[in-house]
């Protein structure tokens, strides 16, 4: 450690202190209450500013590229999968079907205060399980084959996600660097189990999923020829209904939410965090095992592949959650949202476009939603502060609006 | 001798943009800003770096051409982080978010140009920057095939990027404020430090270092950057973490891992590794389990800058 920086400190300790200038908005903290009222309009248009920035991004990009297209472009990403195509309009779905499991395990972990960047490991380790139980199976029968598979999913997906889980809750180790990890690990572990046992040589990726093993389509194939559409679709929305009830409508839900908004608050009432965050983790890590399952049994044409590729599916999860403000039924919509534009990227390429347009407008998403939180706050305080000022004419509330000290919240909560 | 030569010459070529962009992350990290988004600076710094080389290869050539091209591949770096540290120093938004964002931004941009521009993603160029030997130096018994025969001028300027890193983090007053604005903001800011502004110098430093990391990543394995780096801004991240955000340390855990993928690669040019029965990939997996276990080892007395991803907020203290 070098003092030598202690001169030039001294120069400026000798400048006046300056004045800060408060922002005219109170620094108040939104209290539970608070917050829940304010959840449904102010999350909806936040969601909506992020995604229309993104949306106008895109069509600089369009502009850029080639401007005599660039509305009949923006017409195609808006159009998306429904062109009036039963097909596109089922491979939209089929596209959303992984990214809504992995947006809900995103969300979930996300109301525990974790943020799972690891749900791209879970969903390719829970893959693998799928496929090799698929391929290896061949004594169970095949009526009860794709439930073992599922099941087999959700056993390595939740290994997956335990890991994070543990390391957090006994050595206090940040999730977001051992999701990081466990995703590399995953994907090498995943390119060892395929080369290992169920290696196709030819095409150097994982063999075929017996048809026995694909899930069942109950007939929606037909209904959207040349799509991979199957129950999925049902068994997702059931999912993110399971996962509405467990984190709003039971103690569990409760208690996750509590070590979520405050660990240390939660212990003291008797709450054991490690427990929650664990089994948060568990429980986030086997929903993206099972999309890894919808993906890679869905269908024809979609392989396992040993490309030491991350995949795309688990990071798409992360816009998914936060569009949906980690809303475990939003999260079907966001989903599909994204489904639809990204098969609205596949048409982009008719009118010469490339479609990662819209891997570019689903970052700028992203970065919109990564502080679209404090823009709802902001909008938060200035409506509010709108409303107290009213009340203010009127003679209310001669303090103003934000006279928390910050002292009376310390009481309570030490 | 000529093996270890061989292994040594190729975890120069692994090593060095995990030196510089670890080094980059350290300086983001302990300035108190996360930047998961090292990825993506990579791959905008090797984009617009092998661009700049598959423009100019007709004017200019040899070691000039990829001097310049590493300068404007760290300032691609620089612009394309100004964005990570706006949203997460101005507007206080979640880091690891933004930085995510900018992974996904990063290959999407890359592919779309290079497609504009060349109708493929690839980015080809011509690889006129191998050294097959340095006179003099090269000539030195033992040191010479080392360190100064099949080499990249990257090899050099990464350990020049170290030594000044090292330099100015450790030795000077803006290294002392920056580390100050990542352990205790508070105290950096009433002894009349600007928070924002260090923390802007870091995560931009962050930015620059990993777009030089990217193309030097990129000139000694290819002849074509493909809108990837196969994850060494996340490699780069758990050496960082692996090295505990120390300089020297940093140097160390790049040169395991810089080893470990260097085996992984090359195990069947290397005797007594090629004879084991364990599949090359268990070699690059081995970087990643490292660094859980130092995690779990390291947990009661971690060194990571106490401050990092939390937004400084001046009322807050």
């Amino acid at each position: 450690m070098s003092d030598s920086g202690t001169n030039k400190d001294q120069k400026f300790r000798n400048k006046p202190l300056q004045v800060e200038s408060r922002s005219p908005l109170p620094e108040e903290e939104l209290s539970l209450p608070q917050q829940a009222r304010s959840k449904g309009s102010y999350s909806f248009f936040a969601s909506l500013m992020a995604i229309i920035t993104g949306l106008l991004v895109g069509v600089m990009i369009l502009l850029f590229a080639n401007p005599s297209r660039a509305g009949q472009g923006l017409l195609t990403i808006l159009k998306g999968g429904m062109t009036g195509s039963p097909t596109q309009f089922g491979q939209s779905i089929a596209t959303a079907i992984p990214i809504i499991m992995t947006g809900l395990s995103v969300a979930f972990a996300y109301k525990s205060g974790l943020f799972n960047i690891g749900a791209s490991g879970q969903f390719m380790v829970g893959g693998v399980c799928a496929v090799f139980v698929a391929i290896k199976g061949t004594m169970i029968p095949g009526s009860v084959l794709w439930i073992v598979c599922m099941l087999a999913a959700i056993a390595g997906g939740a290994i997956w996600g335990s890991v994070p889980g543990i390391l957090k809750a006994y050595f206090k180790v940040n999730e977001v660097i051992t999701s990081i990890m466990m995703n590399y690990i995953g994907m090498y572990l995943v390119k060892i189990i395929i080369e290992q046992t169920i290696y196709d040589a030819r095409y150097a990726r994982a063999l075929n999923v017996p048809v026995r093993a694909e899930i069942p389509t109950l007939g929606l194939d037909t209904a959207f020829p040349g799509t991979n559409l199957n129950i999925s679709l049902l068994l997702c929305l059931i999912f993110c209904l399971i996962i509405f009830v467990i984190s709003s409508r039971t103690v569990f839900g409760y208690e996750l939410t509590a070590v979520g908004l405050n660990p240390d608050a939660s212990r003291y009432a008797g709450i054991s965090s490690n427990r929650t965050v664990i089994i948060a983790m568990v429980i986030a890590g086997a929903l993206s095992g099972i999309g890894g399952f919808m993906m890679y049994l869905g269908g024809t044409g979609v392989y396992m592949e040993t490309n030491e590729i991350v995949a795309l599916q688990g990071f798409n999860g992360i816009p998914v959650a936060l569009l949906a403000m980690n809303h475990p039924i939003g999260v079907f919509f966001t989903g599909l949202f994204i489904g639809q534009i990204t098969i609205g990227g596949e048409n982009l390429q008719l009118f010469g476009y490339s479609k990662e347009i819209i891997d570019m407008i689903i970052a700028v998403i992203l970065y919109c939603a990564a502080f679209s939180l404090i823009f709802k706050q902001m909008l938060y305080r200035i409506v509010s502060s709108i409303k107290k000022r009213r009340q203010k004419t009127r003679g209310v509330g001669p303090q103003g609006p934000g006279r928390y000290t910050p002292a009376d919240k310390k009481e309570v909560s030490s | 001798m000529r093996i270890i030569a061989f292994v040594m010459q190729q975890t120069m070529i692994f090593s060095i943009p995990l030196l510089v962009v670890a080094m980059g992350g350290m300086y983001s990290e302990r300035s108190g800003v996360i930047n998961v988004g090292l990825d993506g600076g990579m791959i905008m710094g090797a984009f617009a770096g092998t661009m700049f080389i598959n423009r100019m290869q007709g004017t200019i050539s040899g070691q000039g051409l990829l001097l310049l091209a590493l300068l404007v591949a760290g300032l691609t770096g620089f612009l394309f982080t100004i964005f990570h540290a706006f949203a997460s120093i101005n507007l206080k938004a979640n880091q690891v978010i933004s930085g995510t964002a900018m992974n996904m931004f990063a290959p999407a941009f890359a592919i779309f140009s290079a497609r504009l521009v060349f109708g493929t993603q690839q980015v080809p160029f011509r690889d006129t920057f191998f050294i097959r030997k340095i006179p003099l130096l090269g000539d030195i018994p033992v040191i010479g095939p080392l360190l100064f025969q099949n080499a990249y001028i990257t090899t050099y300027i990464g350990f020049l990027i170290f030594f000044i890193a090292w330099f100015v983090i450790q030795r000077t007053p803006f290294g002392l404020r920056l580390r100050a604005c990542g352990e205790h903001p508070g105290a950096a800011d009433t002894v009349g430090i600007d928070v924002q502004r260090m923390r802007w110098a870091g995560t931009l430093i962050s930015g620059f270092l990993a777009g030089i990391g990217g193309l030097a990543f990129v000139v000694p394995t290819s002849t074509e950057s493909n809108a990837t780096v196969y994850g060494y801004g996340f490699l780069s991240l758990a050496v960082m973490i692996f090295g505990q955000w120390r300089s020297a340390k940093i140097l160390g855990a790049a040169f395991f891992f810089g080893l470990m993928k260097t085996i992984a690669s090359a195990y069947s040019a290397i005797p007594g590794i090629k004879e084991l029965p364990i599949p090359s990939t268990v070699y690059k997996m081995i970087p990643y389990i490292a660094t859980l276990i130092v995690l779990i080892f390291m947990s009661k007395r971690s060194q990571a800058p106490a401050a990092e991803g939390i937004p400084y907020e001046k009322t807050g203290r």
